[in-house]
C-alpha cells in the first residue's frame, strides 16, 4: 500500500511537528516513535506518556434491547457491567474464533460505546450490521471521533492539574464526561500498557485542543508522545495480545488463555458452543509467555519454538522487554509442553536459543 | 546527520575507514538514527571470508532484524565483542566504538566503488 493511500488520524500534523517517524499501521499512516522506542517506555513505566488512538474504531450501540443484543455477540457477560463501566471483551466467529477484541463500554442504560481496532473496523462493522434487529442503532462514529491515552504512574496527579482537583476521576475501568474547550470529552481509566491512566475520546473538532493541552499541562510531569513502537513493547510486557498477531479467526480465546473474558454461563452467544467444547476437552494448543536465557536475540513473530528437539509451535509476538532487558515473546505451543518453567528452544537464523515457558504477565508493578 | 568527510561509505549505509591493507566497518550516524535503539549485534566470525555485499552480521533494534554487509570482498580478522555487552555502543559512537568489525582486503584498490561523503549525503537527503 503506498503511503498516499493511508488514512491519517486529525493529529497527523502535529506528529509531524513533534519529529516523529512515521508508519504505514492497520491501513493508517501512524507515529511509531519521536524520542524512541525505550525512552517512551520507560517515560509510560516511570511518568506518563501520550498516544493517538485516533485509529481506534468507535461504535454507538442503542436502542431497546441492546444489551441483550450485544449479549449474544460479545463473550463476557454484559448483564453484569453498570453504566459508566467498561469490560473487555470478544467478539468471534460461529467456530469461536477471534474476529476482534475490544472495550465496550456502557454509557447509558441502553447505549454502548465499542472502540475496536482500526484495521478491523469494515469488518466488526459489516459482522454487526449482519447480526443486528431493526430495533437496535449501530452508529460507527469513528469519523468523527478522535481518541488519546495517558498512561503512567503520574495519570491521577496529571488528571488533577488538567480536568481540575475539585473533580472526581473515573475509577478502574469506568469512564466519565468533562466539559473541555467548546465540547465534552470522555475519559476511561482504561489502558494498554499495564500502568494507571486514561483513554479519552473527543470529537476530532477538538483533537487539536485536547493533545496540545495536555502536553503542555503534563510537561511538568515529564509527559512525551510515544508511538506504536512503545505500545507494543508495554502492552506485551504485560502478555495483552494484539490482534492480528496472537489473535486470530483461527483462535479462540480460550487457547489464547482469556477465559476470564468469556462467561460460558451466558445461555448464548455466537461461539458458544465451540468454546464449550474447548473447555471440555481441553485446548490443542495454548498461548504462553517465553523469555530467553541470557543475552541473545530478542524472538520475533515466526520464528519456531522447539522442545527436545521436536518443533511445538511459533512465536506471534516477540521484542527485548525495555523493563527487563531480555528477550520476550508469546507464542502457541502444544498444550502438553504449555507448563510454567517449561524449557524450549527458540531458532533464530537457523540457530536453536535456549528459552523458558513464564507466567503471565512478564512485567509485575515493584 | 553527522556524515564523516575521511570515510567511504555504501549504499546500505555501512561506512568504511581505511587501516593500511584493511578496512574498518561500521554503521552510519543515519542508519542507528533509522534503527533506533539497537539491543543485540550478532558478530561475524573472525577468519570467515566475506563477498561484496554478503550478509554478514545482523543489527537487532527493539522493533526488527537488519542485516548488516560487508562492502567488499575479504576476510573478517576482528570483530568488536564490546557490542556484545553494550549494543547501544552503535547508536552512542557509531563512527567510534560502535564500529562492527574489521576485514582484510583482498584486493587492496577495491574501494573505488564506494561513495565519499558528499555522495552518501546526497544519497540520505
Amino acid at each position: 500500500m503506498s503511503v498516499g493511500t493511508l488514512k491519517t488520524t486529525a493529529l497527523k500534523d502535529e506528529h509531524m511537528r513533534l519529529g516523529a517517524r512515521m508508519v504505514p499501521f492497520g491501513g493508517w499512516l501512524m507515529p511509531v516513535q519521536y524520542s524512541g522506542i525505550v525512552d517512551e517506555h520507560q517515560t509510560v513505566r516511570h511518568a506518563i506518556g501520550m498516544f493517538d488512538i485516533s485509529h481506534m474504531g468507535q461504535f454507538l450501540v442503542s436502542g431497546d434491547g441492546a444489551r441483550d443484543w450485544l449479549n449474544a455477540m460479545l463473550t463476557n457477560n454484559l448483564a453484569k457491567l453498570e453504566v459508566r463501566c467498561g469490560q473487555y471483551t470478544f467478539l468471534l466467529n460461529e467456530t469461536g474464533g477471534v474476529i476482534d477484541d475490544l472495550i465496550v463500554y456502557r454509557i447509558g442504560e441502553a447505549d454502548f460505546l465499542l472502540v475496536v481496532n482500526a484495521s478491523k473496523i469494515d469488518e466488526d462493522l459489516a459482522w454487526l450490521e449482519r447480526h443486528r434487529p431493526d430495533a437496535i442503532q449501530l452508529r460507527n462514529r469513528s469519523a468523527e471521533f478522535g481518541g488519546i491515552a495517558l498512561q503512567g504512574p503520574l495519570a491521577m496527579e496529571f488528571f488533577r492539574e488538567w480536568i481540575g482537583p475539585e473533580q472526581m476521576a473515573p475509577a478502574r475501568n469506568h469512564i466519565a464526561d468533562f466539559p473541555f474547550s467548546s465540547s465534552t470529552i470522555s475519559l476511561a481509566r482504561t489502558g494498554y500498557t499495564g500502568e494507571d491512566g486514561f483513554e479519552v475520546f473527543f470529537p476530532t473538532t477538538v483533537a487539536l485542543e485536547v493533545w496540545q493541552s495536555a502536553l503542555k499541562i503534563g510537561a511538568q510531569f515529564g509527559i512525551k508522545p510515544c508511538g506504536l513502537g512503545a505500545r507494543d513493547t508495554l502492552r506485551l510486557e504485560m502478555c495483552y495480545p494484539l490482534n492480528g498477531s496472537d489473535l486470530s479467526p483461527e483462535r479462540n480465546p480460550l487457547e489464547a488463555g482469556l477465559g476470564f473474558f468469556v462467561d460460558l454461563e451466558k445461555p448464548k452467544f455466537i461461539g458458544r458452543e465451540k468454546l464449550i467444547e474447548t473447555k471440555r476437552n481441553g485446548p490443542s494448543q495454548r498461548l504462553v509467555a517465553l523469555r530467553m536465557n541470557g543475552k541473545g536475540p530478542p524472538p520475533r513473530p515466526h520464528y519456531s519454538i522447539f522442545q527436545e528437539g521436536r518443533r511445538i509451535g511459533e512465536i506471534t509476538s516477540g521484542t527485548l522487554s525495555p523493563s527487563l532487558n531480555i528477550g520476550i515473546g508469546m507464542g502457541y505451543v502444544s498444550a502438553a509442553s504449555a507448563k510454567t518453567g517449561s524449557v524450549l528452544e527458540i531458532e533464530i537464523r537457523g540457530q536453536k536459543f535456549p528459552a523458558a515457558i513464564e507466567k503471565k504477565p512478564f512485567y509485575k508493578k515493584s | 546527520m553527522n556524515v564523516p568527510e575521511d570515510l567511504r561509505y555504501t549504499e546500505s549505509h555501512e561506512w568504511i575507514k581505511r587501516e593500511g591493507e584493511n578496512i574498518r566497518v561500521g554503521i552510519t550516524d543515519h542508519a542507528q538514527a533509522e534503527l533506533t535503539d539497537v539491543v543485540f549485534v550478532e558478530l561475524p566470525k573472525v577468519g570467515r571470508a566475506a563477498n561484496t555485499k554478503e550478509a554478514i552480521a545482523v543489527i537487532e533494534s527493539v522493533k526488527a532484524a537488519s542485516d548488516i554487509y560487508a562492502p567488499v570482498k575479504g576476510t573478517i580478522v576482528e570483530a568488536n565483542i564490546a557490542l556484545e555487552a553494550n549494543p547501544a555502543l552503535i547508536n552512542t559512537d557509531p563512527y567510534g566504538e560502535g564500529w562492527i568489525f574489521v576485514l582484510k582486503l583482498d584486493q587492496p584498490d577495491d574501494l573505488t566503488n564506494l561513495k565519499d561523503a558528499a555522495a552518501y549525503r546526497q544519497q540520505i537527503g
